[in-house]
């Protein structure tokens, strides 16, 4: 007979998503797309999202849309993750990104709403002054 | 790929990109035949025989991006390196079933890895993906069907990083029993 997902650990789910649905105001503010292409996962995208989760997890956040996708067409720069929050003119996507700088983008980015920079992949376009 | 749940996880997301949206995953640890077996079946657009003959070709993709696809002739390299074998069988309009054998004790066999994370990542895809995973491990068996847990807890997505995060711990604890 094979071991299956129990009476009380249908419990521990329910728990939390009642939890999250009381305290959740509308739809995510903050959208964050690890890109999973072959490309990506051979550099690491799945170490990347458990990192996001497992942010979320400890700040105790309840407005972010953690999900993933396929190759985003530059996979030098593996793994990528596009942040995508509420109300800010367009996404960011950062490019060759470890669990630390997960970090620096939760401190900065998603928390104070200030783009990590450095860890982006192009800001703007080229400039003629 | 470090380790074969991550080959798993990089099929699976060729079956996303092929419009799947029931992903079946199947693992049988037999240490007394000295076989390990994963079977990744989906419900995507399949391919035609032509293409299923020469998919694990390198320099062979549908893709129109880049020229190469890696995702499979990668995991035949494994399985080779470990004395087994890859076989793909598709049908058009109805899926394709990845097979990777592997022996498991051979010393060049790459280790499982974390397969829950696997899983989770699957569940969070930007599509909504389902999935039934089955493990075997001799006589222990665990299984997950994403579509039972949605209904039985009456959701329609199990996209929610808390609830991803318990899901993750309770699969993990799961997997330990049988090991």
């Amino acid at each position: 007979m094979a071991s299956k997902i129990s009476i009380e650990d249908l419990a521990k789910i329910r728990k939390e998503t009642l939890r999250t649905m009381n305290l959740r105001e509308g739809s995510g503010k903050v959208k964050m797309n690890v890109h999973m292409g072959t490309c990506g996962i051979a550099a690491g995208a799945r170490k990347i999202l458990e990192a996001v989760l497992s942010e979320v997890e400890t700040r105790g956040l309840n407005d972010i849309i953690v999900t993933n996708s396929g190759c985003a067409g530059l996979c030098s720069q593996e793994p990528m993750m596009t942040v995508e929050v509420y109300n800010e003119p367009a996404p960011v996507k950062y490019v060759s990104l470890t669990p630390e700088k997960v970090k620096k983008i939760f401190d900065s980015h998603v928390l104070k709403g200030e783009i990590v920079k450095e860890y982006a992949l192009a800001l703007g376009s080229e400039t003629t002054v | 790929m470090q380790d074969i749940s991550l080959h798993i996880l990089d099929i699976a997301e060729n079956s996303i990109k092929a419009g799947a949206n029931f992903i079946e995953i199947a693992i049988n640890e037999d240490t007394e035949k000295n076989s390990l077996t994963i079977e990744i079946r989906d419900n995507g657009k399949g391919m035609s025989s032509e293409m299923a003959a020469k998919v694990k070709d390198p320099f062979t993709t549908s893709r129109t991006e880049r020229k190469v696809g890696l995702g499979l002739s990668l995991l035949e390299q494994a399985a080779i390196a470990a004395g087994g074998k890859v076989t793909v069988e598709s049908e058009e309009g109805k899926g394709t079933t990845v097979k990777a054998e592997f022996m498991y004790d051979h010393i060049d066999r790459k280790p499982m890895g974390k397969i829950t994370d696997t899983l989770i990542s699957l569940l969070s895809n930007e599509n909504n993906i389902d999935i039934k995973y089955t493990h075997k491990k001799n006589t222990g068996e665990f299984e997950f069907v994403s579509t039972q847990l949605k209904s039985l807890l009456g959701l329609n997505s199990l996209k929610d990083s808390k609830v991803l995060i318990v899901l993750k711990e309770i699969i993990n604890s799961k997997l330990e029993e049988i090991s």
